[in-house]
């Protein structure tokens, strides 16, 4: 059995442990509330953008914006993975890339090439180890309340590959925030828009919330917008916003969510440490116990041998 | 046939209105739009300035909108703003002072972008205050 300081010490030091992971847990505590607050803030935005988008799609344009239009065969895919700048949240990432995974492998069996566009530091060193896919792009230390201005690089880079023909689909992969308990890992396609629309309509994904959720492309009505001043100009810029506050969207959902998991994650971490805390005190009491009785039965047996 | 529209306004930020309206107006990107019940449908962009909402009772509404997008459809409008505010909710001081900074930024600077930059900002804020002055005109009424 371990001496009495031996264990001291790892009381010691579990117990140090535990002060730190209560007070990540309290953090991140503090933090979900915003989060969650941010998020749902943009909500309505993305939910009035999503009417609209349904309605552009429902317009019978003479004009066919490439956003719009489903390319005949698969080349070469992209995938915008939004993942979380810091560790210590459990499984979150790691949920997310084992959720990619298969489906990434999928495609290049099928000889099409994947591009990762990689944003959050933990997306960044797993996507730069994985070999066979080509990081495109990476974005990172978005912090407490990202800004929009810090995606518009990494999305400009995604959408400037498929309007140039370099990509045919183009993939968002983060974390939905369902509540504080539960995140989903959920992978969407974002462009072009009729498979995103009919990935929604066979009910692979259910979150009201997300907003290409619920977007019908009924093609061909007897009516159109007027445009100022043109089409192109207008659709290029509703789409592309369209496009903003989706990603966006999925940056806070996918910061509430680190939280979430990490508080969740601090919390059990606590626990054990508790528990370990008092298993070693129980072990700490029975060694200090059996040299207390050690000691008065050799007295007591030097006592009878005089 | 219904004499009101739908209006929803909203930024990236929050949901500024909701609700029924009998007149819409908007500076569009081709130039002032009125929307009235029953308009034909219109997409457009919005250049920074006053979106003004004429609700139900004659209750007139000003907003602000530092540029966006109107959609129209025949019963609702939706005003998709990058950032909105209530006319009444803007700092007149601090759009004063926003002015004057950009005024110096342009005064002072050379490159290219900077000035762009600049000048954005100085609309931004010109358009601000004439927000608020048309306010304050109709306050005055």
């Amino acid at each position: 059995m371990a001496s009495g300081r031996e264990i001291k010490t790892k009381i010691k030091s579990t117990q140090n442990m535990r002060k730190v992971t209560r007070a990540l847990e309290m953090v991140s505590a503090s933090k979900i509330r915003k989060a969650q607050d941010l998020m749902k803030a943009s909500r309505p935005y993305a939910r009035a953008m999503r009417k609209v988008i349904s309605h552009i799609a429902q317009a019978s344009t003479d004009f066919n914006h490439p956003f719009l239009v489903e390319r005949e065969g698969v080349a070469r895919v992209g995938y915008i993975v939004i993942s979380t700048d810091r560790g210590l949240c459990g499984g979150l990432n790691a949920n997310l890339f084992r959720r990619l995974l298969p489906a990434i492998r999928e495609w290049q069996d099928k000889g099409v090439q994947v591009d990762v566009v990689a944003v959050g530091q933990k997306a960044i060193q797993f996507f730069r180890r994985l070999k066979g896919i080509n990081l495109v792009a990476t974005a990172s230390n978005l912090g407490e309340r990202p800004k929009l201005e810090a995606l518009i690089g990494v999305m400009k880079i995604a959408l400037d590959a498929y309007m140039g023909g370099k990509l045919d689909r183009v993939f968002l992969a983060h974390n939905e925030f369902i509540n504080t308990m539960t995140q989903k890992p959920a992978v969407h396609a974002l462009l072009p828009l009729p498979v995103a629309a009919g990935e929604m309509a066979e009910g692979q994904t259910g979150s009201p919330d997300y907003p290409v959720a619920g977007l019908k492309l009924e093609q061909k009505h007897d009516w159109d917008y007027i445009y100022e001043p043109d089409p192109a100009t207008v659709l290029e810029h509703v789409l592309g916003r369209y496009i903003e506050s989706v990603v966006y969207q999925g940056v806070l959902e996918n910061l509430a969510s680190e939280h979430a998991a990490r508080m969740v994650a601090m919390k059990s971490a606590s626990d054990n440490a508790s528990k370990v805390i008092g298993e070693l005190t129980l072990i700490y009491n029975k060694a200090r116990q059996a040299a207390i009785t050690q000691e008065i039965s050799e007295i007591v047996g030097g006592a009878a041998a005089v | 046939m219904s004499h009101t529209l739908r209006v929803d306004i909203v930024s990236a930020e929050a949901e500024i209105f909701s609700g029924e309206a009998q007149l819409v107006v908007a500076t569009g990107e081709m130039g002032e739009l009125g929307i009235a019940p029953r308009h034909a449908p219109l997409i457009t962009r919005l250049k920074a300035g006053h979106v003004d909402v004429v609700l139900g009772n004659g209750e007139r509404q000003q907003f602000w909108v530092s540029g966006g997008i109107l959609e129209v459809q025949p019963q609702v409008v939706t005003v998709l703003a990058d950032t909105a505010a209530r006319a009444s909710d803007l700092d007149e001081a601090a759009a004063q002072r926003a002015k004057q900074e950009a005024e110096d930024a342009l005064a002072n600077r050379t490159d290219a972008v900077e000035i762009a930059e600049a000048q954005a900002k100085l609309a931004e804020a010109i358009t601000q205050l004439q927000a608020l002055e048309r306010l304050r005109k109709t306050l005055k009424h």
